[in-house]
Parts: structure tokens; sequence; C-alpha cells
């Protein structure tokens, strides 16, 4: 009868998944701050792409290991609900930076563009 | 489900109940609770869009590069991790029936959780000590919000550990009690989830120029 759960969300797991799971997650988690502390890009933006590469790869880690997804748990529910949340988190951040961005752009005098944050707050107390 | 179907061997004698008991009430409180998780998950997105879009709007006032000490994140992220692992080894105690080790570890877990809370408040307490709290700017709003908001959860996380520990010991290891320690183990690890999306963006790249 213990198959019956193997198939169900909260399955436990087994000690292999779960030392696994916590060496690749310590790994994951260890490579982002060194190669941010030890400054070893010369670009932030580098950095940037990177270690948010690390972490959307430590998520998927956490979702297999730790929580135990698969395609074949609740009938697939469960990955399907994963989806759709995916899916609804993609649109809002993407379009919240995306269309922000572009506000940001569009709508500010050209005169800010550049400026420090002290020239801003003067900017501000000008406005009504 | 195919499981299931190997069930109606023992119990020829009421057939009309397998539909009843193929439906699994448990499953239906895991996807149940993965589909809260789900929710909650967009809640944190909003919250991870509003940091994406005001997370640079200092108004003069501190940057997180003069504010984090990452140092003391790295401890922080290290508590969470270690508190996955050791609510893993409670599940798979709590598989094997094993009712103390089980305790052991939950208590583990929570202690691991309650110091990560405890260095949460003190960065917390810092900044404003400072003047570095959330009405300073756009950016602290969004930081506090964020981070406060994951806190909390971890917080009831672990308020919701020492209950099922009281349960665990009031009535031992019964299906209930399990299948809430099931709950809480995706509630714990999700927080974990949440938590490399705030190292990642809020720390490691607030520290970034």
């Amino acid at each position: 009868m213990s198959s019956e759960h193997s198939g169900s969300l909260g399955h436990s797991g087994t000690l292999r998944e779960y030392v696994t799971g916590f060496a690749l997650a310590v790994t994951l988690t260890a490579i982002p701050f060194w190669l941010v502390m030890a400054h070893t890009f010369g670009r932030s933006s580098t950095t940037a792409a990177v270690i948010l590469v690390l972490a959307s790869v430590q998520i998927v880690v956490h979702m297999v290991y730790f929580l135990h997804m698969n395609t074949r748990s609740e009938g697939g529910w469960t990955l399907l609900a994963l989806l759709f949340t995916v899916m609804l988190v993609v649109i809002a951040l993407s379009g919240s930076i995306w269309v922000m961005s572009h506000l940001n752009d569009n709508m500010m005098p050209a005169a800010m563009h550049g400026m420090g944050t002290m020239h801003d707050m003067h900017h501000m107390h000008d406005m009504p | 489900m195919s499981s299931e179907s190997a069930s109606p061997a023992d119990g020829a004698e009421a057939p009309r109940y397998y539909s009843l008991h193929e439906h699994h009430p448990e499953n239906g409180t895991l996807l149940g609770f993965w589909l809260y998780l789900m929710s909650d998950c967009l809640v944190f997105a909003c919250l991870f869009a509003v940091y994406a879009v005001l997370g640079r709007n200092y108004a003069g006032g501190p940057t997180g590069r003069e504010l984090f000490d990452l140092p003391v994140v790295a401890v922080n992220t290290s508590l969470l991790l270690l508190s996955s692992i050791t609510y893993g080894f409670v599940m798979l105690h709590v598989q094997a029936k094993r009712l103390v080790p089980a305790l052991v570890w939950l208590g583990i877990t929570g202690l691991l959780g309650a110091g990560f809370i405890y260095l949460e408040m003190r960065e917390f307490a810092h900044f404003i000590g400072n003047g570095a709290g959330p009405q300073r700017s756009a950016f602290l709003s969004a930081f506090f919000t964020l981070v406060g908001t994951h806190g909390l959860h971890v917080t009831f996380g672990i308020i919701w550990l020492v209950t099922l520990m009281v349960q665990l010991v009031t009535h031992g290891l019964t299906p209930a009690n399990e299948r809430r320690l099931m709950c809480l183990s995706m509630f714990w690890h999700f927080l974990d989830v949440v938590w490399i999306g705030v190292f990642t963006v809020v720390y490691l790249m607030g520290v970034l120029t």
C-alpha cells in the first residue's frame, strides 16, 4: 500500500532525494553569493544574468527534490496548477517591468535621465 | 489513480463504497493546499513586481549597496536551507512511524526557522534605527513589504510547527497528523523557494551597481 502515496503530492521522498537536493541547493546558493561578493565578473549585468539563471535552476531543484513535483502527482493536477501559476507570474513580472520602464522612458522629463538621486529629490520638491 | 484500482480486492462485501474511498480525502487536502500555495505564489509575484519597479527609487536615501550585509544574508539563507533538509528528515521519520526522532527534527527545524526570523528582525531593527525604515523611500517600502511578508509566512510556519508538535505529543502519528505534517512540509519548502527569489533579486542584485 505504500506505493499508493508515491504518486501523491506530499509523499515523503527518500533520504537520497533529500541529500541530493540539499547538495545541489547549497552549490546553487554558494555560487551566486561568491560571484557577487568576490566581484568575479567585471560587468554587473553579466553577474545579474548569471545569478538569475542559477536562481531559476535552484527553484527547479527545490520543486523536484523537496516538493517532489512530478507529472504523476494528483493525476497531473499539481503540475497543471504550477504551470498556470508560472504563466501568470511571468505575465505579471515581465509585464510590470516592461510597462513601467517604458513609462519611465516616455513620461519623465529628459533632464532627469542619468541624474543622481539628490537631483531627483530637488525635482520632487518642485512638483505640485 | 491506477494504484487504487488494486484495493477493491480486500473489501468485496460493499462494492458501492469504492467510489467514495477512491476519492482519498487526504489527497484532496494536499491538492487544495497546493492550490493555496500557488495563490500565495501570486501574492509574492505581485510583491516582486513592485520591488522590480520601485527597487531603485532611493529618493536620496540609502541604497541596497549601503544597507545590505551580505554575510548576514548568507547565514540567514543557510539557516533556511538547512531547515529544509531537517524538515525532510522529519518526513522520513514520519514515513517510518518513528515519533520521537520526528519530534526532535521538527524541533531543530523550528529552531532554525526562529534563528532566521531573529536575524531578519535584527536587520530590520538596524535599518529602522538608522533612519532607513519603510517610510524612507519607495525602495525601502517595497523591501520591507516583500521581505516582511516572507518573514511573516515563516513566523506563521513556526507557530504551525509548534502546534503540530503539541498535536503529535498528544495524539501521536495519526493519519490526520501525518496529513498536517505533509501540508506544513509543502508550506516550509515553498517558503524556501520564495527565499531563493528574495536573496537573488533583493539582496544580491541590490548590491550590484
